[in-house]
């Protein structure tokens, strides 16, 4: 007899879940190692591809992409952080007020919007008010996508700090800033931090919304590998693939780490 | 993430009452500016007149909601029929993006099942595991998918190897290519809401049904299914409204033949060949379904509340 | 009378830990069985074993002489009333009630109709279209009774069903969970760790411990007759004091109190030298020349009665109970008492 929780083919079912989930990936990441200039034939193990990214003929272009890449996410991901605090706040600490069921809708409105849409109407904005596409405008619409990635961890969290922390230092004399930056910060940091990884990497991300703002000229590394890829999947496509595969696990590890030391403090 | 988030009640005792408007004038300013008004403004983009280099001329016209639901012939003065290319189009992006939701299903379903099942140590395991392709970027593990799928590529090579097949299977430009890579992008957004739902789900509701001379299949369908409901739904939300505006499954595995909504938009805002009114007319349209669904959604978990 | 449930030295492992060591024990049927001991003693366990949720690693079970092991829950004629309920939070208090019934190929029409007349037995029809989450934990207590039922167990077990609610329902439900059990004749193994619980209602208590049976028999016999330490210290209140035996015959003990008095018992023991011996605080009273000597150190008012707090001139503390009546002379504190022993006060232990 087995309990309850036994179902007979979900063993199999979850390895198979894994198996098309991990196949391709581990796939490229082999081949990025493959020392041959053939996609298809096998030329024993080398880093020629990995050091081709950083000195080969596109070299240039990834670093650049890289570069603006990282710095959009990091920026983007920093402002959308400091307004979804900011939100989150207003919005659970704030009591009932009018039109919060409105702003509710409205932070999580890129959730519903397909981005194919907000692809187009970004664009057709930054065009009607003729704001030249380019790194600015990328920016922007990173930032307002990202708000409510960013919001959702922060207020899970700040629901789950009672408000009774704040009251008693407001009871000790600190002001609602004091009381803000000693008391309430530090006890949401889990889910800030929470909040910005995953904003940061649906920045890093992005393909659609990017490839229709970015303007002529300016690229991001998902647009210069979608580039390439359009002429055929090259060894070098691979060794980056490979490593954003290895930062986003990094990413993962960290989250993951945050959240349980967010247990630890949890009221 | 729709509605998962509903404000709770707090109090007024932390004096942020008196600041939420300068607090929250940073999300209206951004959100506002930067998504509400552009699809606004799309809308009014949907009703203006093509340019040929790309962009509008600002006459008011339907000529691109007629492009996309009437044929009146190649000079456009035979009597109006209804065109079938464009619904043809948008249906084939239905019907993939339902077909993808209901193979996650079918494969997340017993996986989040087995995951919140196992002990805490191995869950916690499993649960990375599952967690790990979330956060890889999405045109990577597109792209990865093509390369192992391909006509000369490991898996075509390694069935071949095993002697199951004798020529390489043409999956690269079919539909069955597109629905793979849906299923392939958005699997874990199945996968992580009905685990949150199983976990939450109290077995012993199963012990009880077996008790009462339910098998165990039965307890499935009449107990478990029912009851972590809500958590099914929301997966099947959050991968059937990305499969159906999908771009990069079609555009990078399909071919001219598996063309999707995503595809049909984007090439209206590409180069000279554009039409951007009509790229928002099919904006609009895909807005639409995607609201009708979400709608739907809301008024089933309204409903299940007020049971 | 015949058998209903006969448990052969059953053990219960989980991984290296045991949570049942070789249980015996055989509950007849129409009997309202309890099985009575602290939280992670084994109750949960045993009844698990008997529903079909766990398999014994070792011994047997028998259910009216047929050895159940290998049988899942749903081919098992027992029906659980599980502790936190469990009530399908998606079906109506109907549909509830009706499902083990549903389950057994029973028609709409009939099912229908036994339920509603389970939830009449229950004083629940009005509530029939109801959902779970819309009732009262006393409510939600009866369907999960009443879904146990309908499909006519022929064991109906209940674990702990009475202890997520409050005194006054729990007394309550205690006369009308008796009252069921006699109406309907089904055998009723009944978990509680609440002494008063299993005293009120049951024919028969096994008292576990540590996975272990210490004692089973009637109300009387555990509460008068305790055979070890554990026994007599869970159920209800009592004095255990280190003794010397000096003979044991006839089931009666010589035993030398502290002191040095020394008196006579009925034992479980049944080999001379160190015991315990259990000695109820009720059943002393404060005489002029007695068994024992005490200082009273403190004198606590419980209402029906005065607890006195003392201490035995040989250092042991000591707890006392007179009945508050107007005659009752109340020691002041400090003062020193002899205390008579009542006939049936003392009880020589195993351990
Ligand atoms: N599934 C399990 N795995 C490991 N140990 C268990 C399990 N279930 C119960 N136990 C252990 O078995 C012992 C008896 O538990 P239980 O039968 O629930 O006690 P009771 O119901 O008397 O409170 C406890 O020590 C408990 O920790
Ligand atoms: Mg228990």
């Amino acid at each position: 007899m087995k309990g309850v929780r036994h179902y007979p083919g979900f063993l199999a079912m979850a390895v198979a879940c894994l198996v098309i989930l991990y196949a391709p990936l581990i796939v490229v990441t082999g081949y990025s190692f493959n020392g041959s200039t053939s996609i298809t034939t096998w030329g024993g193990f080398s880093w020629r591809w990995y050091a081709d990214v950083f000195t080969g003929p596109d070299a240039p272009r990834f670093k650049a992409a890289a570069w603006n890449s990282i710095t959009i996410a990091i920026l983007a991901a920093t402002t959308a952080t400091a307004i979804a605090v900011a939100a989150s706040v207003a919005m659970i600490r704030g009591g009932r007020f009018k039109g919060k069921s409105a702003t509710f809708a409205l932070i999580n409105l890129p959730l519903m919007v397909p981005e194919i849409v907000t692809a187009v109407a970004t664009l057709i904005f930054f065009s009607a008010i003729g704001l030249t596409t380019g790194y600015m405008t990328i920016l922007i619409a990173h930032i307002t996508f990202c708000i409510p990635f960013a919001y959702l961890p922060i207020a899970a969290r700040l629901q789950g700090i009672e408000e009774t922390y704040e009251q008693a230092a407001r009871d000790l004399y600190a002001t609602r800033a004091q009381a803000f930056r000693l008391i309430l910060l530090p006890l949401m940091m889990p889910g800030i931090l929470s909040g910005f990884l995953l904003a940061f990497i649906i920045s890093l991300d992005d393909f659609i919304i990017t490839n229709f703002v970015k303007g002529a000229g300016m690229e991001t590394l998902p647009t210069a590998i979608f580039g390439s890829v359009k002429q055929g999947i090259k060894p070098n496509i691979m060794a980056i693939s490979t490593m954003m595969l290895a930062v986003s696990v990094l990413f993962v590890t960290l989250s993951y780490l945050v959240n349980r030391i967010g247990q630890r403090t949890r009221s | 993430m729709a509605g998962g988030m509903t404000p709770a009640p707090q109090g007024n005792g932390t004096g942020y009452r008196a600041i939420v408007g300068p607090l929250l004038i940073p999300t209206w300013v951004m959100i506002g500016i930067f998504l509400v008004l552009p699809v606004l403004l799309m809308a009014v983009y949907s009703f203006l007149t093509k340019e040929f280099r790309g962009g509008v001329v600002w006459d008011f016209t339907l000529a691109a909601y007629d492009q996309f639901f009437l044929n009146r012939g190649l000079f456009g003065d035979e009597p109006p029929v209804i065109e079938w290319t464009y619904i043809t189009i948008f249906w084939r992006s239905i019907w993939q993006a339902a077909l993808a939701t209901l193979i996650c299903l079918i494969v997340g379903f017993p996986t989040a099942w087995f995951i919140a099942t196992r002990p805490a140590r191995t869950r916690a395991v499993w649960l990375f595991l599952v967690t790990v392709p979330y956060w890889v970027n999405l045109l990577i593990r597109t792209v990865s998918l093509k390369f192992l799928i391909r006509e000369n590529g490991p898996l075509n090579e390694s069935l071949m190897a095993l002697g199951l097949i004798t020529d390489p299977l043409p999956l690269v430009n079919t539909n069955l290519a597109v629905q793979l890579g849906l299923f392939y992008s958005y699997l874990p957004f199945m996968v992580l809401p009905v685990y949150a739902a199983v976990e939450r789900y109290n077995f012993a509701l199963s012990e009880a049904a077996a008790d009462l001379y339910a098998s165990r299949w039965v307890t499935l369908r009449e107990i478990v299914l029912p009851v972590v409901k809500p958590g099914i739904i929301a997966g099947c939300i959050l991968v059937f409204v990305p499969s159906l505006g999908a771009f990069l499954a079609p555009d990078l595995l399909g071919g001219a033949k598996t063309f999707m909504i995503g595809s049909l938009i984007d090439e209206q805002f590409r180069g000279s060949q554009g039409n951007w009114p009509f790229g928002a007319a099919a904006a609009m349209i895909l807005m639409t379904l995607v609201l009708i669904v979400l709608t739907v959604y809301a008024r089933a978990q309204t409903k299940g509340d007020a049971r | 009378m015949s058998t209903a449930i006969d448990i052969r030295s059953v053990v219960k492992r989980y991984g290296t830990a045991t949570a049942l060591h070789g249980v015996s024990l055989s509950i007849a049927d129409n009997e309202f069985f309890t099985l009575l001991g602290p939280s992670g003693c084994g109750k949960t366990t045993l009844l698990r074993c008997i529903a079909g949720f766990e398999d014994v690693t070792e011994g047997e079970i028998r259910l009216f002489g047929q050895n159940i092991a290998g049988l899942d829950p749903n081919h098992r004629p027992v029906n659980t009333v599980f502790q936190q309920y469990a009530l399908f939070p998606h079906m109506s208090v109907l549909e509830n009630v009706a499902f083990g019934l549903k389950m057994k190929g029973v028609s709409l029409s009939d099912r229908t109709a036994r339920a509603g007349r389970m939830l009449e037995m229950v004083h629940l029809s009005a509530f029939a279209d109801r959902l779970p989450a819309q009732l009262s934990g006393g409510q939600q207590q009866r369907v999960a009774l009443a879904r146990a039922l309908a499909p006519e167990p022929k064991v109906l077990l209940l674990d702990e069903p009475l202890s997520a609610l409050d005194l006054k329902l729990r007394q309550a439900m205690r006369v009308e969970l008796k009252t069921l059990q006699e109406q309907t004749g089904i055998t009723f193994i009944f978990v509680t760790h609440d002494q008063e619980e299993a005293l009120t209602m049951s024919d028969r208590i096994a008292v576990m411990s540590q996975g272990r049976v210490q004692q089973i028999g009637t109300a009387r016999d555990i509460y008068e007759a305790p055979v070890n330490r554990f026994v007599a210290d869970f159920i209800g209140e009592t004095n255990l004091l280190e003794v010397t035996v000096d003979r044991i015959e006839g089931g009666i003990a010589r035993v030398t109190l502290p002191g040095g008095h020394t008196i006579t018992c009925p034992t479980a023991a049944t080999t001379p030298g160190k015991h315990h011996i259990s000695i109820r605080p009720e059943r002393l009273s404060i005489s002029a020349a007695g068994d024992l000597t005490a200082t009273v150190e403190r004198v606590v008012y419980l209402g029906t009665d005065l607890q006195l707090l003392a201490r035995l001139t040989t250092g042991e503390e000591f707890h006392i109970r007179l009945q508050n009546s107007a005659r009752a002379q109340v020691p002041a504190p400090g003062s020193t008492v002899a205390l008579h022993l009542e006939e049936g006060a003392a009880r020589l232990l195993a351990d």
